[in-house]
């Protein structure tokens, strides 16, 4: 019993190695959970192409990361905005890096979600069933799209100001509500105190955190629909339409109307 | 032995109202804590009263005292029978019965809680929703435009001569709130003094509108007043033009070339001992005649890029207050 065998041991490691695994998987089903996700069936044939999406969201995830950092350096006041950018950039022990990283990583991930567009465009990968993972897509490019555009005000130089400026303009110009959505933005008449700080609000927390719910069914959707093959492929890349029938029609929504409400016989 | 709904040797207290007079009670006494003592005495008399009632009903079966609960008088549904199709366990209610015809229409427990929590769910988010929804909308639009600013002494503005004037439109917002404004005494109209106060402003996208012509920066006057400073810079231009899109106006503010929409808003003033006070803005269409000669027409001031007159006018049919 002195001496074992090394794969023994190493059995013996592996098992107390899993121990907080198991743990967590039986409390949780999180372990199964990740496994599912990670090591789900995709065709064969794919395409490094079909990465831009996980590379647009691991630009976002840099983006969130070191906005986070940014924000415990940065002031949104009109008296110090400016100021706090110049010490960030200067004085901050490798605040140029993170700030640089947060400027340009922002025009990567805009790129980013373009290109991931282009693909899933013309791969077809929007047809049936996948079309409202293209709508949330879309939502996701708007709202990536604003967050540039708050998050371009802040550093409150003159470019900043005077873009902010004419952004906001463009917006009142449309029909209607135009000017409505304008004093909404500068928070009055003209850009004020207020200003800076609803663009930071927008920017470090309403806009992230709704980006971050609908990439959480943009993913969703993925897993539950899969991958497309490729054009090229020998596969289909779709699949047959459902038919709505008796047997599918209203099968998702069964228990959420209740029969009797509807057919339940009037007096 | 499973003792049946409302009979006796359950030991759930029977339903009571009481709970909700005690609730009111001990509202109305905290209520009193802030108006006064007469009414935190109601409360406390109106807390004891019903939570002496609540005590005395709930401890009906400890004391051994006969509760006394309506009997159940509705007949009992009969079970759906075993020919009719069969559901999907999650249709439906579990051991439920269709509603047959004839049979008296019901009411189940679960739609009432259903609706019930749907019910307090909406009044609740909509407590919290509305007023933060005001609260994030609402300041936009409220108590905007500023009071009079006081740029000088009409004797600092030379007859006939531009000035550049700078000026804080509200002191307590600091530089954020800096404005230019391009000010000109034409002299007197019947008597009446006349000024041309553009706002720099370009009424296409709202970049700051230059002059074009030479800029006499050494001759700038400076003055501090009730914590406004204010720069007048005189300047000879021959017209204004931005540098953002190109667009062009003349001394009179009107459109000559490039994307601008309408003429250049311009400040309403009033003078006020010997002081020019300049107050808010209004936007112009169209300027015919120069200087003190000339007749603006003016409308309520728009958002840049906002068309005040013709068709286009037509897509913004209301404007923020």
């Amino acid at each position: 019993m002195a001496r074992r065998a090394p794969s023994s041991r190493r059995q013996q490691l592996e098992r107390a190695a899993l121990v907080p695994v198991d743990w967590l998987e039986e409390r949780s089903g999180l372990a199964g959970g990740i496994k599912y996700f990670l090591f789900r069936k995709v065709p064969a044939d794919i395409n490094w192409m079909q990465t831009l999406g996980s590379a647009t969201l691991t630009a976002f995830i840099v983006q969130a990361v070191t906005g986070v950092v940014l924000a415990m350096y940065y002031k949104p006041d009109p008296d110090a905005a400016y100021a706090s950018i110049l010490r960030i950039t200067n004085d901050v022990t490798l605040g140029w890096l993170v700030r640089g990283m947060h400027k340009w990583g922002a025009s990567v991930f805009i790129i980013l979600m373009f290109f991931h567009m282009a693909r899933v465009f013309l791969f077809g990968a929007y047809k049936y069933p996948r079309e409202l993972n293209w709508i949330v897509g879309v939502g996701l490019l708007a709202l990536g799209l604003f967050e540039g555009f708050t998050g371009y005000l802040l550093p409150w130089d003159e470019t900043a100001y005077w873009a902010s400026v004419v952004g906001i303009n463009i917006n009142g110009t449309a029909p209607i509500l135009g000017p409505f959505i304008v004093q909404f933005l500068q928070s009055g008449i003209e850009i004020g105190e207020d200003t800076i700080s609803r663009f930071y609000a927008l920017h470090m927390l309403v806009l992230p955190g709704a980006i971050g719910g609908l990439i959480g069914l943009h993913l969703y959707l993925v897993v539950r629909l899969g991958v497309t093959s490729p054009p090229w492929s020998p596969e289909a890349a779709g699949r047959e339409r459902v038919e709505p029938g008796p047997s599918t029609n209203g099968n998702g929504r069964a228990g959420l109307v209740r029969p009797g409400a509807r057919s339940g016989a009037p007096r | 032995m499973e003792p049946k709904r409302g009979e006796h040797g359950s030991h759930v207290a029977a339903p009571s109202l009481w709970p909700v007079g005690f609730a009111i009670g001990v509202a109305i006494l905290l209520l009193g804590t802030i108006l006064g003592w007469v009414i935190a005495g109601l409360g406390a008399v109106i807390t004891a009263l019903f939570g002496f009632l609540w005590i005395r009903d709930a401890t009906n079966d400890l004391r051994g005292e006969e509760v006394a609960i309506e009997p159940e008088r509705r007949e009992v549904a009969p079970r759906a029978s075993a020919t009719a199709e069969p559901r999907p366990a999650n249709e439906g209610e579990a051991g439920m019965p269709l509603p047959e015809e004839g049979e008296v229409e019901r009411y189940p427990r679960s739609a009432f809680l259903g609706a019930a929590t749907l019910g307090v769910g909406g009044v609740i988010g909509g407590l919290v929703t509305v007023p933060v929804l005001g609260f994030t909308i609402l300041p936009a639009f409220t108590s905007q435009g500023s009071g009079q600013v006081d740029v000088g002494a009409v004797d600092d503005f030379e007859k006939e001569q531009w000035l550049i004037t700078t000026f804080l439109q509200d002191p307590d917002q600091g530089e954020v709130s800096r404005r230019t404004a391009y000010i000109r005494n034409n002299g007197e109209l019947d008597g009446q003094p006349s000024f041309t106060i553009l706002s720099h402003r370009c009424v296409h996208l709202g970049c700051p509108v230059q002059p074009n012509g030479p800029v006499r920066d050494d001759e700038a006057t400076r003055e501090t007043r009730a914590e406004n400073e204010i720069t007048r810079i005189p300047a000879d231009p021959s017209g204004f033009g931005c540098p953002c899109h190109g667009g062009q106006y003349d001394t009179e503010g009107n459109r000559k070339a490039g994307p601008p929409v309408r003429a250049m808003d311009r400040y309403e003033f009033s003078i006020r001992g010997g002081r020019l006070l300049l107050g808010q803005t209004y936007s112009v269409s169209e300027v015919r005649g120069q200087g003190a000669e000339a007749r603006i027409k003016r409308h309520r001031l728009a958002k840049p890029g906002v068309h005040v007159d013709g068709p286009s006018s037509w897509l913004y049919p209301i404007s923020p207050p």
